[in-house]
């Protein structure tokens, strides 16, 4: 695929909800030990939190550091499993409430954790076309997983937004190419007015996770004429904190290349927002000119992976905004009672 | 018992296939077992399998892999006795032979555990228990194993008897056909997490898909075909399903018959059997299973396994490609890896694990806590 012309992310936002739940307290309800916990905490959103208003919180600061007026937005996609409305777009919320305009275009996707990539890669298609001046690009969930089940202990909330625009004004960061790959493997899965998901254990490894991303990224660097050894950073999807870093291995990568864009071991899995809130980690510190490999992953399964390069404008539009780290800081404890009651998990009769 | 020989072998990698079905791993290794024997067709077909309606609704085994194998005409069945559904195909098998009725006989096993999540192969495997005592209090095969390391505990102390998986993980290191083909230290094994205490992670054998094949043949034609052979005795007894019920739970009576049987139609001596495949599914079923069938005395497997006797260098080598749990242990095609195995060790093809002038192998084969036993001694030629 021809190399992506023109187009680059003039502001980026990442939020996590405040709220925080350490893997040890569910392993102490569940019988985990330790060794067993895939993570070491992960966010809860609070009881007035959704994957509409976490895309708003997000939205707020990529459009701040964009440093446009909201009007400016011809499209709004937003990518989540966990739509408030099963029937009502959450991308006229985040329209009406950032005050984007009534002219634009909004869809809301969903593929698992790779929604929020997706959305990424159509507001791309339609600044390169220009068909728009600029798009905004969001990923949120508030994951969920069953009580007990492996889902939970790393099922989290997030969101993660990015303006994109043609390049040129100092822009953040210029996206250079994309590739998806794609197949049918049930690997997890939801039906419709199911409350949680259902997996298939193992099988959400080796022929699902490891062979889109790593199928994702070999496409990636054959197509459009990379090699490894070109990228200063990985963010790979994070289901946990070991599968990134297996892929590392398998691929012959640094760890020290990896472990900038981990955000699980703190946050959780975000779903749709995982490997955006990733990037947006490395982007607060990455230098100019420095290149960047995402690839994110979704479970029925795909994964897109993308090229992205470091602009000058980044250093100075940082300082406009709130970075990541901020938000992973501040936090507040809660127990698997107030869990509960938060995400929603009590049943009133 | 007359003459039975095992004339081919055959064997996928034990992993997890997931672009293979059951039917396809079967019949890999069944295509392989008969180049090895150098014979293009057999007289039956005998398939050991546990789980196929469980995990695939898939039954009728026999003739699919007869279809599959350009066999259609010959007899085909699927044979079932819970994780020793192979080694129950190869009595049968073996039987065909002796009543004369077959020359050469395929015997295949294979399982595909991955085809299930987690909670449908622990269920499936309560198949081996009696489900309207044990199953309906939850008392699953781990949940024994756990009561009756308990009372091995009490009763001789447990020193050692985790120093099993690390003997068989030590022996997989480099098996190419073995699902865990890494050394195992005795540390990883003591802090992994307990799945039934005092049974840990790290003790039990892990799930995974594999098929396997043995060609057995009978005298007449075992004299005309050029592929190297071994002789092949099988017997085999029962006991009561739940090991609580008998009169002492730590003796696998069912084992010690079916040993004690199929030495006295040998006319081997326990002294002359240079190495054993133990069907170590858990830590403690090895050592039990070393202790009831009269090689070591009772409570003393696990202090022998610290001193080495049971490492490929030491007096009785045991599961000398990794057993059930390094190699891996795919139920129903479990015992044909196991005679595999001895049959490499004894025709001098065991590469790296070779044995120094191995001449008899016994196999134990078990279905449920030892409720089935099979004991299968097998000759150099």
């Amino acid at each position: 695929m021809a190399r992506i012309n023109g187009v680059a992310i003039h502001g980026y936002g990442g939020y996590v909800p405040r709220y925080r739940i350490k893997d040890e307290e569910i392993g102490r309800i569940w019988g985990k030990t330790a060794s067993e916990l895939p993570v070491n905490e992960k966010t809860v959103a609070g009881p007035d939190e959704d994957a509409a208003t976490m895309a708003v919180e997000a939205a707020r600061i990529a459009v701040k550091m964009a440093g446009i007026d909201p009007r400016r937005i011809g499209a709004i996609h937003e990518g989540s499993e966990s739509k408030p409305y099963a029937v009502k777009p959450t991308g006229t919320i985040v329209a009406a409430t950032i005050g984007a305009g009534t002219g634009l275009l909004t869809a809301d996707l969903e593929f698992a954790c790779k929604a929020g990539t997706e959305a990424l890669q159509l507001i791309t298609g339609l600044v390169e076309t220009g068909r728009i001046e600029y798009g905004l690009a969001i990923g949120a969930d508030t994951a969920q997983g069953r009580p007990g089940d492996a889902l939970e202990f790393t099922a989290a909330s997030g969101a993660a937004a990015f303006v994109v625009g043609r390049a040129g004004g100092d822009a953040a960061a210029s996206i250079e190419a994309w590739c998806s790959y794609v197949t049918d493997t049930p690997d997890f899965w939801r039906r419709p007015h199911d409350r949680y998901p259902m997996h298939a254990a193992r099988f959400t490894g080796q022929p699902a996770y490891f062979r889109h991303i790593i199928g994702a990224v070999k496409s990636l660097l054959d197509n459009d004429g990379y090699s490894l050894d070109d990228f200063d950073y990985f963010v790979f999807h994070q289901p946990n904190v070991k599968f990134p870093f297996a892929v590392a291995k398998y691929l012959g990568i640094d760890r020290k290349k990896i472990t900038p864009g981990i955000v699980t071991d703190v946050l959780g899995n975000t779903y749709s927002a995982c490997s955006l809130l990733g990037l947006v980690k490395v982007l607060d510190s990455a230098e100019p000119d420095q290149l960047i490999l995402l690839a994110s992953y979704g479970s029925g399964a795909g994964s897109d992976a993308f090229v992205i390069r470091v602009l000058d404008g980044i250093l100075e539009r940082r300082r406009r905004v709130r970075g990541l780290s901020s938000f992973i800081d501040d936090k507040i404890y809660v127990n698997y009672a107030l869990y509960l009651k938060f995400r929603d998990k009590i049943l009133m009769g | 018992m007359g003459k039975v020989f095992v004339a081919g072998v055959g064997f996928t990698k034990i992993a997890e296939h997931w672009d293979k079905s059951l039917e396809q791993l079967m019949a890999e290794a069944a295509a392989k077992a008969l180049e090895d024997a150098g014979i293009p067709s057999v007289n039956s077909i005998y398939v050991g399998n546990m789980m196929g309606e469980a995990l695939q609704e898939q039954a009728h085994l026999g003739t699919l892999l007869a279809e599959d194998l350009g066999l259609t005409g010959i007899p085909a069945f699927r044979i079932e006795a819970a994780e020793a559904s192979g080694a129950a195909a190869l009595y049968q098998a073996a039987l065909d032979i002796l009543s004369g009725r077959s020359e050469a006989v395929l015997v295949i096993g294979g399982e595909k555990l991955s085809d299930g999540l987690s909670e449908e192969v622990s269920s499936a495997m309560m198949m081996s228990g009696r489900q309207e005592y044990e199953g309906f209090i939850g008392a699953d095969f781990y949940a024994i194993n756990g009561l009756l390391y308990r009372l091995y505990e009490k009763r001789y102390g447990s020193d050692g008897i985790a120093m099993f998986p690390v003997i068989s993980h030590t022996h997989a290191a480099g098996v190419s056909h073995a699902q865990y083909p890494f050394k195992l230290t005795l540390e990883k094994v003591l802090s992994s997490p307990f799945i039934a205490e005092p049974l840990r992670r790290m003790e039990v054998s892990g799930i995974g898909d594999g098929a396997a094949a043995v060609v057995l043949v009978g005298e007449r034609l075992a004299e005309k075909i050029k592929s190297p052979k071994t002789a092949f005795f099988i017997a085999s007894s029962t006991d009561y399903i739940t090991p609580f019920e008998r009169e002492n739970p730590l003796h696998f009576q069912s084992l010690a018959m079916a040993s004690d049987k199929v030495f006295e139609e040998t006319k081997v001596e326990r002294r002359e059997v240079d190495f054993i495949e133990l069907h170590d599914a858990t830590s403690i079923m090895a050592a039990l299973s070393l202790e009831s069938s009269g090689f070591v005395e009772p409570g003393k497997a696990g202090r022998l396994a610290e001193k080495g006797e049971f490492s490929l260098e030491g007096n009785l080598p045991c599961n000398t490609f990794g057993g059930l749990k390094a190699r891996g242990h795919p139920f129903g095609a479990t015992a044909l890896y196991q005679v595999a195995e001895a049959h490499l060790q004894l025709t001098e093809r065991a590469g790296n694990n070779q044995i120094d002038s191995a001449k008899i192998g016994l196999i134990q084969s078990l279905g449920g806590v030892a409720a089935t036993a099979f004991a299968i001694l097998m000759k150099k030629v």
